[in-house]
C-alpha cells in the first residue's frame, strides 16, 4: 500500500475552530435561550460539513495536514486527518448533530439550570475530541486529551450534588493521573527517538532497550490512555459519571471521551510501538489478557445494576474492551472489527443512553425494576432500546453484528481459541442483561399504571435516527461513510502490505 | 547610554526609593504614582536591555571607571537581562494593583511603604545585575532588610513572622558571607567572571568546596529550599496582601537565579556536577520540597497559606530543573521561573482581591458568591490554577514538559514519578479551591447591595476606581499564561537557549 | 595536628564566636537574646575577614611616608577591611530593623519570649 500523499491545507483546523468559535458565541448569548441552541446546532453541523469534505480525499490516499506553530523546539502542534482521524471524528461530529437535538429537548424538557456553561462545554468537548482524532503526533494528542479532561468536568458536575462533585472528584482523579502517565510516557517517547510524530508502523521500532524498560513504557502509555478507555481496573470513574446529564453520559461517555481513549490505545498499539514491536515483547498478550478480562468482568457487573444507566456504562465498559482486544489481536481482520466496533458501539449505545434519558425527562424513572410496561407508554423509544440491545449482542442485521464477525475472524486467526470463546461469551452475557429489560417494558404490567406519553419528538427523533442507523450499517457497512473502506485502510496501513 | 544601561536600573530604583520620602513629605499621595512611574521605567528598560543582549553578547560597567577584576562591575548578559525582565515585569503589575487596596491595609502608611517597596526592587535588581561577589551580598542584605520591613508592616502577626525571617535571612546571608571569605583567600579575587577563570587552575581544595556549600545553603534560605524555608509560610500569610504579591513571585527566583549564577558561571558545570555534586544535592533535596511542599499545601485552610507551601513545592521545581545540570532540566527551570513568577503574582492577587472584597480568604468559607461579585478574579485564579496543575495550554505544562525530559535524560526515574505526582497533588488542592468558587452554592441569598460585581456599578458599565486597579493587573498575569505557554518555544529558543551554561 | 591547631588559632577563636552566636539565635527563648546572637554572630565574620587579611611584619594599610607606596608587602591587605567597612554598617541597619520589629511585637503582645509569644500569638489571633 503506497504511502499517503499529505499535503497542506487549512481543513483539518476547521472543525476544531468551528466549535470553539461557537463555545465564545454560547458564553455571549448566555439571556437568548434560542441563539444558545442555534449556535450548537449550526456549530455541529458546520463541524460535520467539513470532516465530510475531507473524506474523498482520505479515501483516495491524500491526507491534509496542518502545523500550527512549534510548541517546543523540534516538536510542533500539528493535525493530520488520515483515515484513522477520519473516521473517528466522522463518529464524533456526525453524532454530535444527533445529540445537539437530543439536548435541546433534553434541557428543556427538565428545565436545567446553568445551560450556558452545559453548551458551552459541549462544544468545546467535541472541539478537543477533534483535536484528538486529527493529533499527528503525541504532543498534540496529549494537549488535546488533557483539554477535553478539563472540557468535560463542567458536564459531570452539572447537577452540583455532592454525588456529582464527588463523582466529578473521581473522574478528575483517574483522568489526570491518566494524563501524568501519559506526559511521562511521551517524554520517555521522545528522548528515545527524537520524534513524536505518529507513523503507521510504528516509531519505537529501533530503540535499544530492556524488556523490562518496554514493558514499562507501554504500561505507562496503556495506563495513559486507558483510563478513558475504562480497561479494568481503571474504568471506576465511568459509572459514577453515570451523575452526568443523559446527554452527556451518551455522546461523551459513550463516544467522544471513551473512544478517544480507545482511540489513543490504537494509536500507541500500532503508530507508536508497531506490530513487529508489540509482538517481540509479547506486550500483545498483555493487552489482550486485560481487555479479555475487562469484557467479562463488566459484562457480569452489569447484571448486578439496577440503575439503568450504570448498566449501560458497563455495558460500555465491556464492549471498549472488545475495541482494544481487536488492537491487541494484531490480524487484519480483528483491526477492521476493532476499528468498525468503534463505529457500531457508538450508535448502538448511544441509542440507549438516548433512550434512558427519554425516560428519565418523560417519566422520572432511571431503575429497571421501575420499567415494566414502560414499552406500551413509549413504544418508540423501547422499540429503539430493542434494537440497540439486539445490535450490542451481535445479532445481524445490525452494525453490532458486522463488527464482531470481524473480530471474530481475527480471533479465529490467532491461534487461540480464547479470544472467540470470550467474545461468543460476551455475547450471550449482553443478551443477558438487556433481554429483561426489554421483555419487562413489553410484555408485564407497572405496578402503578404510566400515564401514556411518548417523549418528546426532539427527543424521539434522535433516538430512531440512530437506531435507524444502526440498522442500515448492519446491511451495507461502507453506505454513505465509507466505514468498512476506512477502517480496512488503517488496518492495512499498521500492518504493512502483507499484514500477518 | 548603552554602556551605562546595566546599572541605570538599580540606581533609578535606589533614586526613587529615597526620593519618595522627601517628595511626598506633605502629600502623601504622590508616593504612589511615583513608585508606579519607577517600576514601569525599569520594565521599559529591562525590555530594552533584553534586546540588546539577545545575540549573547554581554555588556558591561564599571563603577567609578575602575577595571574589573579590581573594580566592580555591573553586567548584562541574557540570563541577567532575562530575570530582570520577569521580575520588573511582575512588580509592575503588583505595585499597580496595590492602589486598589491602599485603604484597606497600608491606610495609614502609603509614603514607608512604596520607598521600602522600591528599594526591595532595587536590592533585586541589584542582586540580578551585579558581577561582583561581595557587591552581591550588599544587595542581598538590601533586598531582605526591604523584605522584612514589607512583611511586618502587615498584621498583629506579621512582626513576628518578620523576625522569624530576619533571623533566618540573616543567617543566610551571613554564611554567603562567609563562603565569599573562602573564596577570597582561595583566588585573591571577587569579580564573578575572575573567579571562574582562576578556580580550575587551583584545583581541588577544602577551602572551594567549604565555600561552595556555605553559599549554597546560604542562598538556599532566601530561596527557601526545603528543608530551610521555615521562615516562608508565616511571613507570606501574615504580610499585607501587596508585600505577599511582591515577595512571593520575586524573592524566591532572586535566589534561585544567584544559585544558577554561582553553582553554573562561577564554579562551572562540571564543578557542581561531577567533582563535588553539589548539584545533585540539591536536586534531591528540592524533589523532597516538591512532595512536602504540595502535601502541606492540600492540609491548609486559608488561601494564603496554601500559597505559601506551594511556593515551596514551586521551588522544589526549579530546584530540581537546577540540580539536574542538564540543557532540557536547566531550561524548564529557567522557564520555570518566568512561569512561577506569573502564575503566584496572579494567585496572591486573587487572594487579596478575595480579602478586599469579600472580607477574608478562607477555603472553606468561599462560595460560588465570588463567582457573581468577582468574575474576572475567578477567571484570572482558574487560568493560573490549571497552569499550576501543569495543563496544556497553559505556561505550566511546558515547564514540567522540559523538567520530564530533563529527568530522562538524566535517567532519574524518581524525578520524573515527583514531577508527575506533584502536578496530581496541586489538583488536589486547586481544585477544592473551584469546586467551591464554581459548585457550591451560598448558604445565605444575596441581596442586591451585596451583589454589585467587580469593577462595575448596577448598570453593568465599567467604573474606573478600585474596580480597574483590582481586576486589570491580575487578568493580564493570569492570562498571559495562556500566551506564554502557547509561544514557550519562542521564549526557549529566542532567549533561553542562550543562556545555557557553557559546559552543559 | 598542633600546628593545625595553634597555627591558625585566629581561626578558630572566630569559629568559637560563630558557634557562640549561633546558639544565642538557635537555643535562646528571648528575642533579644536572639539578637544578641546574631550581633555575635555577624561580628565573627567580621572577624573572620579582618583575621584572614592580617600578615606578621606588617603594619596597618594607611601611607607610611617611611615606606612609601612601592614595597606594597609591607602593608596589610586593606580590601577585607573595606569589606568590613561595608558588613558593619549591614550590621546596623539589620539591628535596626531587628530592634523596631521587636519594638512592635512587644508592642502587640507585651512579651518577647518566644513561648509566651506564641501562646500568646494562638489565644488572640
Amino acid at each position: 500500500m503506497t504511502d499517503p500523499e499529505i499535503y497542506r491545507s487549512l481543513l483539518p483546523l476547521y472543525p476544531i475552530m468551528a466549535s470553539l468559535i461557537a463555545a465564545l458565541l454560547i458564553a455571549l448569548s448566555a439571556r437568548h435561550v434560542w441563539l444558545r441552541e442555534f449556535w450548537t446546532l449550526a456549530a455541529s453541523i458546520a463541524k460535520f460539513s467539513f470532516i465530510l469534505l475531507l473524506l474523498p480525499g482520505v479515501l483516495a490516499g491524500k491526507v491534509a495536514g496542518f502545523t500550527f506553530w512549534e510548541i517546543s523546539p523540534g516538536i510542533a502542534l500539528a493535525l493530520k486527518a488520515d483515515s484513522f482521524g477520519v473516521f473517528f471524528a466522522l463518529i464524533a461530529s456526525g453524532l454530535w448533530i444527533l445529540t445537539s437535538i437530543y439536548s435541546i429537548g433534553y434541557v428543556r424538557g427538565l428545565n436545567e439550570h446553568k445551560q450556558t456553561r452545559y453548551f458551552a462545554s459541549f462544544a468545546i468537548c467535541l472541539s478537543a475530541t477533534i483535536g484528538v482524532a486529527f493529533s499527528a503526533n503525541l504532543m498534540t494528542f496529549v494537549f488535546f486529551y488533557e483539554i477535553l479532561t478539563i472540557a468535560t468536568y463542567p458536564l459531570v458536575v452539572h447537577k452540583e450534588t455532592p454525588a456529582a462533585i464527588a463523582a466529578g472528584r473521581k473522574y478528575l482523579i483517574y483522568t489526570l493521573t491518566a494524563g501524568a502517565l501519559l506526559i511521562a510516557a511521551t517524554a520517555w517517547t521522545y528522548r528515545l527517538t527524537g520524534t513524536l510524530d505518529f507513523k503507521a508502523g510504528g516509531i519505537l521500532g529501533g530503540i535499544l532497550l530492556s524488556p523490562g524498560a518496554v514493558l514499562l513504557l507501554f504500561a505507562l502509555f496503556i495506563g495513559g490512555v486507558g483510563v478513558k478507555a475504562a480497561i479494568m481496573p481503571l474504568h471506576s470513574w465511568l459509572p459514577a459519571a453515570m451523575v452526568a446529564p443523559t446527554p452527556v453520559s451518551a455522546l461523551l461517555h459513550a463516544v467522544a471521551v471513551v473512544k478517544s481513549g480507545v482511540f489513543g490505545i490504537v494509536r500507541v498499539v500500532g503508530f507508536v510501538f508497531g506490530p513487529q514491536l508489540m509482538r517481540q515483547y509479547d506486550l500483545n498478550l498483555i493487552l489482550a489478557i486485560f481487555a479479555g478480562v475487562t469484557i467479562i468482568l463488566a459484562s457480569l457487573l452489569a447484571f448486578r445494576q439496577d440503575n439503568l444507566k450504570h448498566r449501560l456504562a458497563y455495558s460500555t465498559v465491556g464492549h471498549l474492551s472488545y475495541i482494544v482486544l481487536g488492537a491487541a489481536l494484531l490480524s487484519p481482520a480483528s483491526l477492521i472489527g476493532s476499528l468498525l466496533h468503534i463505529a457500531s458501539h457508538a450508535t448502538m449505545k448511544i441509542t440507549l443512553f438516548f433512550c434512558a434519558g427519554a425516560i428519565y425527562v418523560t417519566h422520572h424513572k432511571g431503575k429497571i425494576s421501575e420499567l415494566d410496561g414502560i414499552g406500551k407508554a413509549m413504544p418508540w423509544t423501547m422499540g429503539a432500546f430493542a434494537i440497540g440491545a439486539i445490535g450490542l449482542a451481535g445479532v445481524p442485521p445490525l452494525n453490532g453484528f458486522v463488527s464482531k464477525w470481524q473480530l471474530g475472524m481475527g480471533a479465529l486467526h490467532s491461534g487461540s481459541f480464547v479470544p472467540l470463546a470470550l467474545l461468543l461469551l460476551s455475547g450471550i452475557l449482553n443478551a443477558g442483561y438487556f433481554a429483561p429489560i426489554v421483555y419487562r417494558a413489553f410484555f408485564k404490567s407497572p405496578s402503578e399504571p404510566f400515564c401514556m406519553r411518548e417523549a418528546s419528538p426532539a427527543l424521539v427523533i434522535p433516538l430512531v435516527a440512530t437506531a435507524f442507523l444502526s440498522i442500515l450499517w448492519g446491511i451495507c457497512p461502507d453506505l454513505f461513510l465509507h466505514f468498512y473502506s476506512l477502517a480496512a485502510q488503517v488496518s492495512g496501513s499498521i500492518l504493512g502490505v502483507t499484514g500477518s | 547610554m548603552i554602556q551605562n544601561s546595566p546599572a541605570l536600573i538599580p540606581l533609578t530604583l535606589l533614586a526613587t526609593a529615597i526620593s519618595i520620602p522627601v517628595l511626598a513629605l506633605k502629600k502623601e499621595k504622590f508616593a504612589f504614582p511615583i513608585a508606579v512611574a519607577a517600576s514601569f521605567f525599569s520594565v521599559v528598560l529591562s525590555f530594552y536591555n533584553l534586546a540588546r543582549i539577545l545575540d549573547g553578547a554581554r555588556i558591561s560597567y564599571h563603577f567609578g571607571g575602575w577595571i574589573p577584576p579590581l573594580g566592580i562591575e555591573y553586567v548584562l548578559d541574557p540570563l541577567s537581562a532575562f530575570i530582570a525582565l520577569v521580575v520588573n515585569v511582575v512588580a509592575f503589575f503588583v505595585i499597580w494593583h496595590s492602589k486598589g487596596l491602599q485603604t484597606a491595609e497600608v491606610a495609614e502608611k502609603p509614603v514607608p511603604y512604596y520607598a521600602l517597596t522600591l528599594l526591595f526592587l532595587c536590592g533585586g535588581n541589584g542582586i540580578i545585575i551585579t558581577g561582583d561577589l561581595f557587591n552581591l551580598y550588599v544587595f542581598i542584605e538590601i533586598f531582605s532588610l526591604a523584605a522584612y520591613g514589607l512583611i511586618g508592616i502587615g498584621e498583629r502577626k506579621a512582626p513576628v513572622a518578620a523576625f522569624r525571617y530576619l533571623i533566618m535571612g540573616t543567617v543566610g546571608a551571613s554564611f554567603y558571607l562567609i563562603g565569599v571569605g573562602f573564596l577570597y583567600m582561595v583566588t585573591g579575587s571577587l569579580n564573578m567572571a575572575d573567579v571562574k577563570a582562576i578556580l580550575p587552575l587551583i584545583g581541588r581544595n577544602p577551602a572551594v568546596d567549604v565555600a561552595l556549600t556555605l553559599m549554597v545553603a546560604g542562598i538556599g534560605i532566601k530561596m527557601a529550599l526545603f528543608p530551610l524555608h521555615g521562615w516562608l509560610p508565616d511571613s507570606y500569610t501574615y504580610a499585607p496582601s501587596t508585600s505577599s504579591a511582591l515577595i512571593a513571585p520575586i524573592g524566591t527566583k532572586i535566589g534561585a537565579y544567584v544559585i544558577i549564577r554561582i553553582l553554573f558561571f562561577v564554579f562551572g558545570v562540571s564543578f557542581v556536577d561531577k567533582d563535588f555534586p553539589i548539584a545533585d544535592f540539591v536536586a534531591w533535596l528540592s524533589a523532597a520540597g516538591i512532595i512536602y511542599g504540595s502535601v502541606m499545601a492540600i492540609a491548609q485552610k486559608e488561601l494564603k497559606r496554601m500559597l505559601a507551601y506551594s511556593s515551596v513545592a514551586q521551588i522544589g521545581y526549579i530546584g530540581l530543573g537546577i540540580g539536574m545540570a542538564n540543557p532540557l532540566g536547566y531550561i524548564g527551570a529557567v522557564l520555570h521561573i518566568l512561569n512561577h513568577a506569573f502564575m503566584k503574582g496572579s494567585l496572591f492577587l486573587v487572594a487579596a482581591n478575595l480579602r478586599k472584597k469579600i472580607g477574608h480568604s478562607d477555603i472553606e468559607k468561599l462560595d460560588s458568591t465570588c463567582l457573581k461579585r468577582l468574575p474576572w478574579t475567578t477567571a484570572a485564579f482558574t487560568v493560573s490554577a490549571l497552569s499550576m496543575i501543569g495543563l496544556p495550554p497553559t505556561a505550566g505544562f511546558f515547564s514540567k514538559w522540559y523538567l520530564a525530559l530533563g529527568a530522562v535524560d538524566k535517567g532519574n526515574w524518581i524525578f520524573l514519578a515527583v514531577i508527575m505526582a506533584s502536578s496530581l497533588l496541586n489538583a488536589v488542592y486547586f481544585f477544592r479551591m473551584l469546586e467551591n468558587l464554581y459548585l457550591r452554592s451560598p448558604k445565605v441569598r444575596m441581596s442586591e447591595e451585596t451583589a454589585s460585581p467587580e469593577g462595575c456599578d448596577s448598570a453593568g458599565a465599567f467604573v474606573v476606581p478600585e474596580g480597574c486597579y483590582l481586576t486589570i493587573p491580575v487578568v493580564i498575569l493570569s492570562f498571559s499564561l495562556l500566551a506564554i505557554g502557547l509561544w514557550n518555544s519562542a521564549i526557549v529558543k529566542g532567549i533561553i537557549l542562550n543562556i545555557i551554561p557553557p559546559g552543559m | 595536628m598542633s600546628d593545625f591547631i595553634l597555627g591558625h588559632y585566629t581561626y578558630w577563636g572566630v569559629f568559637i564566636l560563630m558557634l557562640l552566636g549561633l546558639y544565642g539565635m538557635i537555643f535562646k527563648n528571648n528575642l533579644a537574646k536572639k539578637l544578641i546572637g546574631m550581633t555575635i554572630f555577624q561580628v565573627s565574620i567580621i572577624m573572620f575577614y579582618v583575621a584572614s587579611a592580617s600578615k606578621w611584619s606588617s603594619t596597618v594599610p594607611v601611607l607610611d611616608p617611611a615606606i612609601g607606596a612601592a614595597e606594597a608587602a609591607r602593608y596589610i591587605s586593606p580590601l577585607q577591611h573595606c569589606l568590613m567597612l561595608t558588613a558593619i554598617v549591614v550590621g546596623v541597619a539589620t539591628s535596626g530593623v531587628a530592634f523596631s520589629l521587636a519594638i512592635v511585637i512587644y508592642r502587640h503582645y507585651k512579651t518577647l519570649d518566644e513561648p509566651l509569644l506564641i501562646e500568646r500569638m494562638k489565644a488572640q489571633p
